[in-house]
């Protein structure tokens, strides 16, 4: 557990799919544990165009959007999703994802900003602990 | 019970066997003689067809039976792989139609018998490649097709008298066969030839695979109109591959698997039945499709338990008559959940015992992964070294010469008891919710998933279950495998290329056939014949479903 767990206003995450992907297990057992750990999740559902994430993460006050990705789209929808944030002048809202993502494309999301990436396989612990690292990293930088 | 009548049993049982071997097994090898005249060990001792038990068994005949009859627990064909193996049939497909060729005709040339379509998502949910939603995804899990000329290219120079075709196609299912309708018109392939499978199980698309697009009243009836269709038209068609495959990876349990399945395919022929269908006159073409992950002896139970429900439930609660429409066909694929992106070759092990369980419960046909598929779509070795593998369990291990080698085991028959009792018990469940439609937007098929799935994750992260590579024998430095890409460019392709087709064909025909699938949808007429003219007047996949939504409507999920 997380020190997230005692805070009386538990930060706001959006867990979910960006695109046509149907995948829904890791998305969902990852939203699940960021509950379990104190998170408040925003599951949006299936079928979400990168504007419609952009939206909701904004209109919801979210510190981070976490997506997963089994049909190979991520970098084309990632991509979107980073231009429309800066187009938003959204940018302090993080970008995670997670799926089944070959280690090229890894390094190319990461230039586009994406904080972390999750491939099949990492342990909860691991996915908690460093997304939880990168609001500690933020808010010394407020500091 | 005296001694006497203790042997009077045995001998029963004896006679019985010899009774199904002049009678069924008989006939069957009339028409499909068995591939030896006799099988043996490798070390050459004999191999009997079927082992019976050598004492008095009671419940021999009621839960077991002969293969190739009434409850079908040890297999639905009388000779089983004797007579003829199951179909290797490979998942593939991706980029252009093109693309997607030249990987098929490598396959058939390999050794595969029989293709398996992997469509793009922009053709799953019926949206052509130049629709904004489809942008990224165009050919990437899959082929992309927009119109009829994509599906003859798919099929060039592969004559679809000979192959048979398993298409994964669900909420856009009418569409794509009525391409591949127009295809075989165009090769000089009479209807009645077309064998192949399509998986129109557009049910566990709600709660677990994602690629619906019509709500559930109006998708069945587009699948009645296939069954009443295809009994006419296409008698060798599977018109339906009732899939729990989609229902383990999302996270079930082997029970839950077979529960959910087959609470479909309850939910299916009620719907057939109320549209007027005879049962015996469509539950033939019915097919299933399951997983097999790496427990093998429990996933052997599954397949024999699900193979006994389903024969009990046709002939019990839908008053079947004929053998065939009690049945449980399946095609099997290993489980895609079980393989890991660490130590990528252990998943080479991994699939070769799943292959074993599939083969040792019975399948009909069997899709092996390649190893390296948590990391991207297999390459042309990767995919080589899959089909090796179900080749060398066919050819070399020998559990292919007698029927069901398990049967008979305590721990086997046991575990098949207690699955067919957990699935019926999901069964129930959803009668009394009213049935499958029902317990959707109840959210009951999608919590239990999600609650399994749950447990499962957390047995692995608290070591509880071993998984080798990822939370045991960890490697810190992780191997460079060298990954398949999807050549570039597709999606640019594939659009121009429609874009094309827009400009050069008839517009007042498209119009007018566009008008009247959505005339026909209006109506109770099977929508089929009004599909087919569609495709064949070149209207785009996209173009199609525009008309079936403007009537039926799009479903969007709910979460409560």
């Amino acid at each position: 557990m997380t020190e997230n767990t005692e805070k009386k206003n538990p930060i706001r995450l959006l867990i979910g799919k960006v695109g046509l992907d149907g995948h829904t297990r890791g998305v969902q057992y990852v939203a699940h544990i960021f509950r379990d750990a104190g998170y408040e999740v925003i599951y949006p559902g299936l079928r979400k165009s990168p504007k419609q994430i952009v939206k909701m993460a904004i209109e919801e006050d979210v510190k981070a959007i976490g997506l997963s990705f089994l049909s190979g789209a991520h970098i084309p929808l990632i991509s979107e999703i980073m231009d429309l944030l800066k187009d938003k002048k959204a940018e302090d809202i993080l970008v995670f994802c997670g799926g089944v993502i070959p280690d090229d494309d890894i390094l190319i999301l990461k230039k586009m900003g994406v904080r972390e990436v999750f491939t099949p396989g990492t342990s909860d612990k691991i996915i908690i602990e460093k997304v939880t690292a990168l609001f500690a990293d933020s808010s010394d930088e407020e500091k | 019970m005296s001694d006497v009548e203790e042997k009077k049993e045995k001998k029963t049982l004896q006679e019985k066997k010899k009774q199904w071997e002049d009678t069924t097994v008989a006939k069957v090898n009339k028409r499909f003689p068995e591939l030896k005249a006799s099988f043996s060990t490798s070390s050459g001792l004999p191999v009997d067809r079927l082992c019976i038990p050598s004492f008095d068994e009671p419940s021999y005949m009621e839960k077991l039976g002969f293969p190739g009859e009434y409850p079908f627990t040890r297999g639905v064909q009388p000779t089983m792989y004797r007579g003829r193996l199951w179909t290797m049939r490979q998942y593939a497909g991706f980029s252009t139609a093109e693309e997607a060729n030249k990987r098929n005709r490598y396959l058939l040339e390999k050794g595969a018998t029989g293709l398996s379509v992997a469509f793009d998502l922009p053709t799953q949910i019926g949206y052509d490649s130049d629709d904004a939603i489809s942008r990224g995804e165009v050919g990437r899990v899959g082929v992309a097709i927009d119109t009829v000329r994509d599906m003859e290219k798919l099929f060039d120079g592969i004559p679809l008298d000979k192959v048979s075709t398993s298409m994964t196609i669900n909420a856009t299912a009418s569409v794509l066969l009525a391409m591949y309708i127009v295809v075989a018109e165009k090769q000089g392939v009479p209807l009645s030839a077309l064998t192949g499978t399509i998986q129109n199980d557009i049910l566990k698309e709600y709660f677990a695979r994602g690629t619906y697009r019509f709500p559930p009243k109006p998708s069945l009836r587009l699948i009645s109109d296939i069954f009443s269709y295809c009994g006419k038209n296409i008698p060798k068609w599977n018109t339906i591959s009732i899939s729990g495959y989609h229902i383990r990876e999302a996270g079930s349990t082997a029970a839950q698997e077979i529960g959910l399945t087959l609470a479909d395919a309850i939910c299916y022929i009620e719907t057939a039945k109320k549209a007027g269908l005879n049962v015996d006159d469509f539950a033939p073409q019915l097919a299933f499709f399951f997983a097999a992950h790496t427990d093998i002896l429990e996933e052997v139970a599954k397949f024999r338990a699900a193979r006994r429900l389903y024969a009990k439930i046709m002939k019990e609660r839908f008053g079947s008559t004929d053998p065939k429409s009690m049945m449980l066909r399946f095609h099997t694929q290993t489980g895609g959940v079980t393989l890991t992106a660490q130590q990528p070759d252990n998943n080479i092990i991994r699939v070769a015992i799943q292959t074993l369980a599939a083969v040792l419960g019975g399948t009909q046909s069997l899709h092996t992964n390649s190893k390296d598929e948590a990391l991207a779509l297999p390459t042309e070795d990767t995919v080589k070294l899959a089909l090796r593998t179900q080749q060398i369990v066919a050819l070399e291990s020998g559990v292919t010469n007698t029927i069901d080698p398990l049967g008979g085991s305590y721990y086997i028959e046991e575990l098949t008891d207690r699955l067919e009792a957990e699935a019926e018990k999901i069964i129930k469940t959803i009668d009394e919710m009213g049935g499958m439609v029902s317990a959707i937007e109840q959210g009951y098929p999608h919590r239990e998933i999600e609650h399994s799935a749950y447990l499962y994750g957390k047995s692995i992260e608290n070591g509880e279950r071993v998984v080798v590579g990822v939370n045991k024998f960890v490697e810190e430095k992780a191997a460079k495998v060298a990954i398949f890409s999807a050549p570039e460019g597709a999606e640019k392709k594939q659009v121009d290329s429609l874009k094309k087709i827009k400009e050069e064909r008839d517009d007042k025909k498209v119009a007018e056939a566009l008008a009247l699938v959505e005339k026909t949808a209006r109506g109770n007429e099977n929508l089929m014949p009004a599909i087919i003219e569609a495709v064949r007047v070149e209207a785009s996949l996209g173009e199609i479903c525009t008309a079936l939504q403007n009537i039926f409507g799009e479903y969007t999920e709910s979460f409560n």
